[in-house]
């Protein structure tokens, strides 16, 4: 029992630890030049190790040292109230309310498409290349376009951002889904025929049961698309609220520790939603009897 | 090329259940299949003709690429003859596939890894829009007709391929239908679970009296289970023998130590090698 444990977990636990080291050891690397220059205009000699020493405190580090941002995440979610401004839990609320909305905008979104274009010859052939072209044009650049016209006709808020979301994470579900409920092979579809099955009964019992592994990888690229998709929505907005308006904030001011906590809570928002995903996949599939 | 018309045929010794039905629950005449490739037409099939007579169980042997498996297509309607006209029960292809006058087992089991072996089962019933209770007594009685009782909550996966393959036939039995239509159902299997198929398919045939059309590329297999055999050649794919079997409808496993047997599995084998040589 304890051994299967460590066979799973000590890999991460050393991949973690690798991380860890490396990013200390950048640390002191790129934050030495900004030690020595500061203690030449004072006119004081460093040792070594009270260089290292600074490049862990330095206020405006250009890599700030793990527990550096470690303790700016603790001060700005456990010790701020929720409804603060300042804190990281408040502006990670903000930036999951329209992930998750662009997610199922996309998710829903990107499932139509995939039925049409499975069960429609005319999208068959005019969708897909659509939808490569809509994921070629850089996201950076229409953006801020999105959120302006919306704005124009009088949407603004969470939907701009979540258009946005859903911009980016219905592709991969187009993508997987069309792969997904062509996955029932001649013999299978044959059999429905044999059984005079209408239309809907073949996407229901066999179409769409196919198309669940294939929908469910999906969906995880989704979510992590959604994420990535809200933090570029609150960039125009005027950096007002969520992680992206934090990243933007800190780059204005030089504030890199606030940069990487927002970063650091914005891999971890993905991780768990990402993981969510994976469990109801787990579960899922588990009772379809499709792992064994 | 030989003529196959066999005429309406005299219901063997045993099987005179239906005497009164004369008219053939499966007729093929004059059936012609060309599919058109990259590489030119493949005749398929062509002028085919034959009758199959109620409760008759029919085996379909040949060479590989000689049309068997194209012919009970088109018998089920998942393929249209170029030429010529089939009916089954009387109607159309389609019409009876329609109808659900026929059940279809494909050469491999074909069962939905995401449903146990009864919703598997219940699959078709679904389809047909039947009462969950009528589900439920089909589901129990065909399971006990493959001697798979107690499996109806087990996965595909947790099956052998022998039981997986008798699901499938379990599947196909389920609705009712009066034809049984089957390509190499026991294609993949070693030959003691084969024979053990054999006979229970035996036992299944004669206590549903239903009319059965049987895929394979056994000699003995053929001549085991059929009341009629049909000797396929290929390009263009044709029937070049009819064999009536003249063994009893009881058939126990060691039959094919007779002479009588013996002699009928020559006769095929000659229909075979007749095939190849005028294909030479
Ligand atoms: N969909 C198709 N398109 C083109 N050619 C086909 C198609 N289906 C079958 N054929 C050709 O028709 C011929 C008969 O095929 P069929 O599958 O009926 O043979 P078979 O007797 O069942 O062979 P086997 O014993 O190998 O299963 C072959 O030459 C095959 O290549
Ligand atoms: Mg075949």
């Amino acid at each position: 029992m304890m051994g299967k444990f460590w066979y799973k977990i000590g890999p991460i636990i050393v991949v973690v630890i690798a991380i860890f080291v490396l990013w200390y050891a950048a640390a002191v690397g790129l934050n030495t030049a900004w030690a020595k220059d500061k203690a030449k205009r004072a006119g004081v000699e460093l040792t070594t190790s009270e260089i290292i020493k600074d490049t862990m405190s330095q206020k405006k580090p250009k890599l700030p040292a793990p527990h550096q941002v470690g303790a700016e995440i603790w001060k700005t979610t456990v010790e701020k109230k929720v409804t603060s401004k300042r804190s990281l839990i408040y502006h990670s609320s903000v930036t999951l309310s329209s992930t998750l909305l662009g997610f199922v905008m996309g998710t829903s979104l990107g499932i139509a498409l995939a039925v049409g274009i499975v069960y429609n010859r005319t999208m068959d052939m005019s969708v897909m290349p659509w939808v490569i072209a809509s994921q070629t044009i850089p996201i950076l650049a229409i953006a801020p376009m999105i959120i302006v016209v919306l704005n124009a006709v009088g949407i603004s808020g969470l939907l701009p951002k979540a258009v946005i979301s859903m911009y980016l994470s219905f592709f991969p579900v187009v993508v997987g889904m069309v792969k997904g409920l062509r996955s029932p092979d001649h013999m299978q579809l044959d059999q429905m025929k044999t059984w005079s099955a209408s239309g809907s009964q073949q996407f229901w019992k066999l179409r769409l049961p196919s198309s669940m592994p294939y929908l469910f990888t999906s969906l995880k690229i989704a979510m992590a698309a959604a994420l990535v998709g809200a933090i570029i929505g609150e960039l125009p907005t005027g950096a007002v609220a969520g992680l992206g308006a934090r990243l933007l904030a800190g780059s204005y001011y030089g504030q890199t520790i606030q940069i990487w906590s927002a970063l650091i809570m914005a891999a971890a928002l993905a991780a768990s939603l990402v993981g969510i995903i994976g469990m109801i996949q787990a579960v899922v599939l588990k009772r379809m009897g499709m792992v064994q | 090329m030989a003529q196959c018309q066999s005429g309406p045929s005299q219901p063997h010794s045993a099987s005179g259940a239906n005497i009164l039905t004369t008219d053939p629950v499966i007729s093929a005449k004059n059936l012609s299949l060309t599919f058109q490739t990259n590489d030119g037409p493949v005749h398929a099939l062509k002028d085919v003709n034959l009758d199959i007579n109620k409760g008759d169980f029919v085996s379909f042997i040949g060479p590989s690429g000689c049309g068997k498996t194209t012919f009970l297509r088109v018998m089920a309607d998942l393929e249209k003859p170029t030429e010529g006209e089939i009916t089954v029960n009387g109607v159309s292809a389609e019409e009876a596939r329609k109808a659900r006058a026929y059940g279809y087992v494909f050469q491999h089991a074909g069962l939905y890894p995401w449903r146990t072996i009864g919703g598997n089962i219940r699959l078709p019933l679904e389809i047909m829009g039947t009462s969950k209770s009528e589900q439920d007594a089909a589901v129990k009685e065909v399971l006990e007709l493959v001697h798979l009782d107690g499996f109806e909550k087990k996965f595909p996966w947790q099956l052998s391929g022998g039981m997986q393959q008798r699901a499938s036939i379990a599947r196909a039995l389920a609705f009712h239908a009066d034809i049984l239509l089957m390509d190499e159902p026991f294609g993949a299997l070693d030959e003691i679970v084969r024979d053990h198929l054999n006979e229970q398919l035996l036992e299944l045939w004669a206590r549903t009296n239903k009319t059965i059309g049987f895929v394979t590329h056994s000699i003995p297999e053929a001549v085991y289970l059929s009341t009629k055999i049909v000797v396929m050649s290929p390009r263009p794919g044709r029937i070049t023998d009819v064999i009536e079997s003249t063994l009893p409808k009881e058939r126990p496993l060691d039959i094919r130590d007779s002479p009588e047997f013996i002699e009928i599995a020559h006769r095929v084998r000659d229909g075979l090698r007749a095939g190849h040589e005028d294909d030479v």
